[in-house]
């Protein structure tokens, strides 16, 4: 029962890891991904910040990104950020 | 006969520069593990990038409406070369081998009766490629020290290089660099940047499976493709660190050896000379002592 999550930069891979929820801030609103989400792919504001519960209810832990594009397919969801801190 | 003390000082002179070729050689190592990690690190956003674009591509028509950098300007008459190359000489051939690439590659699309024009990034290609096509360079850029350009740097160019696209300059991009094979082996590589080249039946990783698109396609392929630009350059730019830091230093473990070896050859030479001198003034002596 995990959502493998994986966010990319150009620079490097930042994470890769399997967690409970991301809320992925989209172009046209925020929405949370969990395990066995339908394959969609959107556009990411620009800076925005990742939100990611490693286990339900745990504290989430924020990743601010810029720009981007995130893609949930069988496999998990990749977020493809042009940087990320 | 060189005197002796002139092959002290040629000993000499090449034990100095020895220490300096293994000098660049320690440097040239120590900079290649560094651009070989940032060349890997690359790598997945590239891949999962192109997997995307290839997946959206496939689903998007072919058609008027479809963006420019996907579907191309409907012609190929006028190609510009991306030729990515570094600024500083002292790799062995890894500049010349670039630009020998790219020159063979236009001199074959000129016979076919097409425009080539030059973009460059990197003196040393702009230079050599100067000799050649000096008026076809329509610009060029110096990026210092490949191993510290970021993605900032590379969007630049990118961004340059598609507004170029958009205002009709040219119509097929090619982008040229050196793969970094190992660091004994750099291959000269060429892609064609512009218009996005999709694999065909590269089918996909969302396949079967109906994908909701936010916004739409037509508007992520609009914000992905010059994106896809960008990280293509950061890709050749990060392949290009890497292998010139190879290229490096194989010329500088050559040069060391060779002066290696020249330091050997000299010395001998300056020892057999010693001792002929030696053997005259022996012989003078006992001469002179013989005819008393």
């Amino acid at each position: 029962m995990a959502l493998h999550f994986e966010l990319v930069t150009p620079e490097r891979l930042v994470r890769s890891e399997d967690v409970h929820m991301v809320v992925v801030p989209g172009t046209e609103g925020d929405f949370g991904v969990l395990e066995g989400h339908s394959p969609m792919m959107s556009t990411i504001r620009s800076d925005a910040t990742v939100e990611i519960y490693a286990t339900p209810g745990a504290a989430a832990e924020k990743i601010s990104i810029t720009g981007g594009f995130a893609e949930v397919n069988d496999k998990g969801l990749t977020i493809l950020a042009e940087s990320a801190a | 006969m060189a005197s002796l003390k002139a092959l002290k000082i040629r000993i000499n002179s090449v034990k100095s520069t020895q220490k300096i070729t293994k000098a660049m050689k320690m440097v040239a190592a120590a900079k290649l593990r560094r651009a070989q990690d940032a060349a890997e690190a690359a790598r997945p956003y590239a891949e999962r990038l192109e997997a995307v674009v290839s997946s959206i591509a496939s689903k998007v028509e072919k058609g008027p409406q479809a963006p420019k950098l996907l579907a191309g300007t409907g012609k190929d008459d006028v190609h510009l070369f991306v030729v990515c190359t570094s600024d500083k000489g002292l790799a062995g051939a890894f500049n010349t081998n670039i630009v020998r690439l790219a020159r063979r590659r236009a001199d074959e699309l000129r016979a076919a009766g097409k425009t080539v024009k030059f973009y460059t990034i990197g003196k040393k290609g702009r230079d050599q490629l100067g000799r050649t096509f000096k008026g076809d360079i329509v610009h060029s850029v110096e990026p210092g020290d490949l191993g510290k350009l970021g993605f900032a740097d590379v969007q630049d160019w990118a961004n340059d290089l598609t507004a170029r696209f958009d205002a009709g300059e040219f119509d097929v991009a090619h982008l040229f660099f050196s793969k970094f094979v190992s660091v004994l082996t750099q291959e000269p590589t060429e892609i064609q940047l512009m218009p996005v080249a999709v694999a065909e039946g590269a089918e996909t990783v969302t396949a079967g499976a109906s994908v909701d698109y936010e916004p739409d396609e037509e508007e992520i392929l609009a914000d992905l493709l010059p994106r896809n630009v960008s990280v293509q350059l950061l890709r050749a730019s990060r392949e290009n660190a890497a292998s010139e830091q190879g290229s490096k230093m194989t010329a500088m473990d050559n040069a060391t050896r060779n002066a290696g070896d020249m330091i050997n050859k000299l010395t001998i030479q300056y020892n057999r000379t010693r001792q002929a001198a030696i053997t005259t003034e022996l012989v003078e002596i006992i001469s002179g002592a013989e005819a008393l």
